[in-house]
C-alpha cells in the first residue's frame, strides 16, 4: 500500500450514524473476485438518490466526512476497497465498526477518529478545503485544528505503507516457538 | 491477579509482545468460505507464499450457493466457488463443498464438527465469526487482507480490546427465547455500544440456557459493535461436544475437561464496562427500523420520531421509517408480511427448526405469504428430516431448501422484491440486505414461524389460544 503522510482536499459530508458497509457495497458486488474496480459500486443503491448527500456534492473530494459508527455490520473489506476506488484517501468520523477500521489499515485508506467531525463539516460546508496531516495528528479546516489519536503501531504502517504480513514474518522464530510448545488442538485435514 | 474469560484465552495466545506494538496473536481455527477468500489466495500466489498451517484451516460453500437444489445458476457465483475449490486444492485447505454432506453455513458447521472448541481463537472472513464465542473462544470476524495474513503466517497482530460484560438477571418468561434477549440487549446499549470492546455474556439466565441459544446470543456480538462475545465453558458447553468428529476422546478428552473448566472469569475480576440486564420484564421483540438496535417489545408500537430530542436519531428513524413504510404508533402486531425466512447463522440450527416446527404444527401459512426453511447446515437438514420437521413444514406450506447463507443476505437467488417485508429470524434488516428495497423485521423462530401463519405479527406467548 501507498504510504500516507498529509492530505489537503475536498472533503464530502455523509452525516448519518451507522452507515453499515452493506450500503458502502451491496452483496450482489461481492461475488468479483478481483479486489479492484468497486468505485462504481459504491453507495450503489443510495446514490440512485438524486438527493443522495454525495450526489448533492461536487465531485473530486478526498476526503470523507462520515457519522458515528461507520462501517459497522459485515466484514467485507469491499467497503474499504470501494471507497479508496471511488478517489477517498482518508474517512473521518467520531467512531468506527472495528472491523471496517481495521480493513481500512490494511489497504491505506485512513480512518481518523474525531469526536468534533461536525466541526469540520460545519467549515467544508461553508466551502473550506480540509488538512488531515499524519505525522502531526490533526484535521484542519477554516482556520481550525483538531488533534486526533492513533495507536502508534497502525500509524507507523500507514505513514510508511507497510505490508504487515512481512513485519509478522519477521518474527518467524518466535512463532516456530510458540507452535513448539503450543500443540495444535485440532488437524481439520483428520476429520 | 484476578482475570476475566477473556484474558484467559488471549494470554495462552501471544506469540510475542512488544512495547509500543500490538500483540501477536496465534490462531487456532481459521475457516475460509468462498466470499471473501479469492483475493487472499491470489494475493499469496502473486507474493509466493503459501498456506502455514492447513491442517487449522476448512472451506466451506454457504454465502452464495442456491438453496432449491439446483445448480448455481449465476456466472459469477458459480466462478467464486470455483475459485474456492481451485484455491483449497492448491493450497491443501480442507474444503466441505456443496454435495459433500458436511457442507453448511461456516458458523453452524465449526462447532457440529467439534473444530470450535473452548479457549481457542477462531477467525474468519465474516462478522459473524463471534458466534463461536458461545464455548469460551475468542472468535472475530476479518477482512480479506487480513484472511491472507492468517493463511501466511497462522497470526494476527492485534492490539488488546477493552471487554465488556452482560450481566443477566432474573428467569427468561416462558416463550422468550435468546433471540429476544440479545435483540432486547441490542436495543438497550445500541448497534455501536460495545464498539471497541469484547462482550462476555454471564449470569443465570445465560447458564440455563443450550448451546444452541448461546450460539445465537453470541452471534449477534457484532451487531452490538463487538467483534467478538464469548460464555464461559461448563458442563452443557462439554456435553455439547463430547463424541463429535474433532473433539478430543478418552485420555486427551479428560485433560481436555481439565483445561477448559478453568477458562472461567474470577469472581474479582474487573471489565471496562459492565451492564446487568434483567430479563424478567423482557417480551418477544420484533425489529421495525434499518439496524438491529431499532427493535420494540411485540406489545409496543412503531416509534414516533418527533419524541427524539437528538437531531440525528429522530432524522434517523424518520429516514428508517419511510424505508420501511411504516406510520409511527402503529401497534407491530397490526404490522402485515409477505414473506417469512427461517434460516440463518443466528437461527438455523435443529432447536430453531424444532420450536418453529412446533408453533406450525398442524396449521397453515397464511394465504398471503411465502414461507421459506433454510436448514443451517446439510446435517442439521438430516437431522430435521429424521424427525420429520421437513414433512410437517411442508404440510403447512414452507419450502423445504437446502442449507446456506440464502436469504439472510441474499447473495444467492433468494431475495425480497422491492417492499416485500420479511419477518427474519437472521441477524441484519439493514436497507437491501434481503433485496433492494426489502423490509426486513428480525424475530425469534417462534416468532417468525407465528407472523407466517398469522400473516402479521403476533405474541408467540398466546400461541396457544389462536386455533389452529
Amino acid at each position: 500500500m501507498k504510504p500516507f503522510r498529509s492530505l489537503t482536499a475536498r472533503a464530502a459530508v455523509l452525516d448519518r450514524p451507522d452507515v453499515d458497509t452493506d450500503q458502502i457495497v451491496p452483496k450482489q458486488f461481492l461475488k468479483r473476485i478481483e479486489r479492484t474496480g468497486f468505485g462504481e459500486f459504491l453507495f450503489y443503491d443510495w446514490r440512485k438518490d438524486p438527493d443522495f448527500e454525495l450526489n448533492r456534492q461536487e465531485a473530486g473530494a478526498r476526503i470523507l466526512l462520515a457519522g458515528p459508527n461507520f462501517g459497522c455490520g459485515s466484514s467485507r473489506e469491499h467497503a474499504a476497497w470501494a471507497l479508496q476506488d471511488f478517489g477517498f484517501d482518508v474517512v473521518v468520523a467520531p467512531s468506527f465498526g472495528d472491523i471496517f477500521f481495521t480493513n481500512a489499515t490494511q489497504i491505506g485508506l485512513v480512518p481518523v477518529r474525531l469526536p468534533e467531525v461536525k466541526e469540520v463539516i460545519a467549515e467544508a460546508t461553508a466551502g473550506s478545503d480540509v488538512t488531515v496531516d499524519l505525522e502531526e495528528q490533526t484535521v484542519s479546516a477554516g482556520g481550525s485544528t483538531w488533534p486526533f489519536s492513533m495507536d502508534p503501531f497502525v500509524r507507523y504502517c500507514l505513514l510508511n505503507g507497510l505490508d504487515t504480513i512481512a513485519l509478522t514474518l519477521q518474527h518467524e522464530q518466535d512463532i516456530v516457538a510458540f507452535e513448539a510448545r503450543t500443540p495444535a488442538r485440532i488437524a481439520t485435514t483428520a476429520l | 491477579m484476578a482475570k476475566t474469560l477473556f484474558d484467559r484465552v488471549w494470554e495462552t495466545h501471544v506469540v510475542r509482545e512488544a512495547e509500543g506494538e500490538p500483540a501477536l496473536l496465534y490462531i487456532d481455527l481459521h475457516l475460509i468460505h468462498e466470499v471473501t477468500s479469492a483475493q487472499a489466495f491470489e494475493a499469496l500466489r502473486l507474493s509466493g507464499r503459501t498456506v502455514r498451517r492447513p491442517e487449522l484451516s476448512l472451506a466451506t460453500m454457504d454465502h452464495n450457493v442456491p438453496t432449491d437444489g439446483g445448480p448455481v445458476a449465476d456466472p459469477l457465483a458459480r466462478a467464486q466457488l470455483e475459485a474456492l475449490q481451485s484455491n483449497c486444492e492448491e493450497f491443501g485447505v480442507p474444503l466441505y463443498a456443496t454435495g459433500s454432506g458436511r457442507e453448511g453455513i461456516v458458523h453452524v458447521i465449526g462447532p457440529e464438527l467439534g473444530v470450535t472448541q473452548p479457549g481457542m481463537t477462531i477467525v474468519c472472513g465474516d462478522s459473524h465469526t463471534s458466534t463461536h464465542g458461545a464455548f469460551g473462544a475468542l472468535a472475530f470476524g476479518i477482512g480479506t487482507s487480513e484472511v491472507e495474513h492468517v493463511l501466511a503466517t497462522q497470526c494476527l497482530p492485534r492490539t488488546r480490546p477493552r471487554t465488556m460484560r452482560i450481566l443477566y438477571r432474573g428467569d427468561l418468561p416462558l416463550g422468550v427465547t435468546p433471540k429476544d434477549v440479545i435483540l432486547g440487549t441490542i436495543g438497550r446499549i445500541g448497534v455501536g455500544g460495545a464498539v471497541g470492546h469484547v462482550l462476555e455474556y454471564a449470569g443465570e439466565p445465560i447458564e440455563h440456557l443450550s448451546m444452541e441459544g448461546r450460539m445465537t446470543i453470541c452471534n449477534m456480538s457484532i451487531e452490538a459493535g463487538a467483534r467478538a462475545g464469548l460464555i464461559a465453558p461448563d458442563d452443557t458447553t462439554f456435553a455439547y461436544l463430547e463424541g463429535r468428529p474433532a473433539v478430543p476422546t478418552g485420555a486427551a478428552w479428560e485433560r481436555a475437561l481439565d483445561e477448559w473448566r478453568s477458562l472461567r472469569t474470577d469472581d474479582d475480576a474487573t471489565f471496562d464496562t459492565e451492564v446487568e440486564i434483567d430479563v424478567s420484564e423482557l417480551e418477544p421483540q420484533v425489529t421495525w427500523g434499518t439496524n438491529p438496535g431499532m427493535v420494540a417489545p411485540i406489545g409496543g408500537t412503531v416509534p414516533d420520531p418527533v419524541s427524539l430530542e437528538d437531531p440525528d436519531e429522530r432524522a434517523a428513524v424518520e429516514r428508517a421509517l419511510a424505508y420501511m413504510g411504516l406510520e409511527p404508533g402503529t401497534p407491530l402486531r397490526d404490522v402485515r408480511i409477505d414473506r417469512v425466512f427461517i434460516g440463518s447463522c443466528t437461527n438455523a440450527r435443529i432447536e430453531d427448526l424444532r420450536t418453529a416446527a412446533s408453533v406450525v404444527a398442524g396449521r397453515h401459512v397464511h394465504p398471503d405469504v411465502r414461507a421459506m426453511v433454510v436448514p443451517g447446515s446439510a446435517a442439521v437438514k438430516r437431522l430435521a428430516e429424521e424427525e420429520g420437521l421437513d414433512r410437517l413444514f411442508s404440510e403447512a406450506g414452507f419450502e423445504w431448501r437446502q442449507a446456506g447463507c440464502s436469504m439472510c443476505l441474499g447473495m444467492n437467488p433468494d431475495v425480497l422484491a422491492p417492499e416485500e417485508r420479511c419477518a427474519s429470524t437472521s441477524n441484519r434488516n439493514f436497507e437491501g440486505r434481503q433485496g433492494r428495497l426489502g423490509r426486513t423485521h428480525l424475530v425469534s423462530p417462534a416468532m417468525a414461524a407465528a407472523a407466517a401463519i398469522a400473516g402479521h405479527f403476533v405474541d408467540v406467548r398466546e400461541w396457544d389460544a389462536v386455533p389452529a
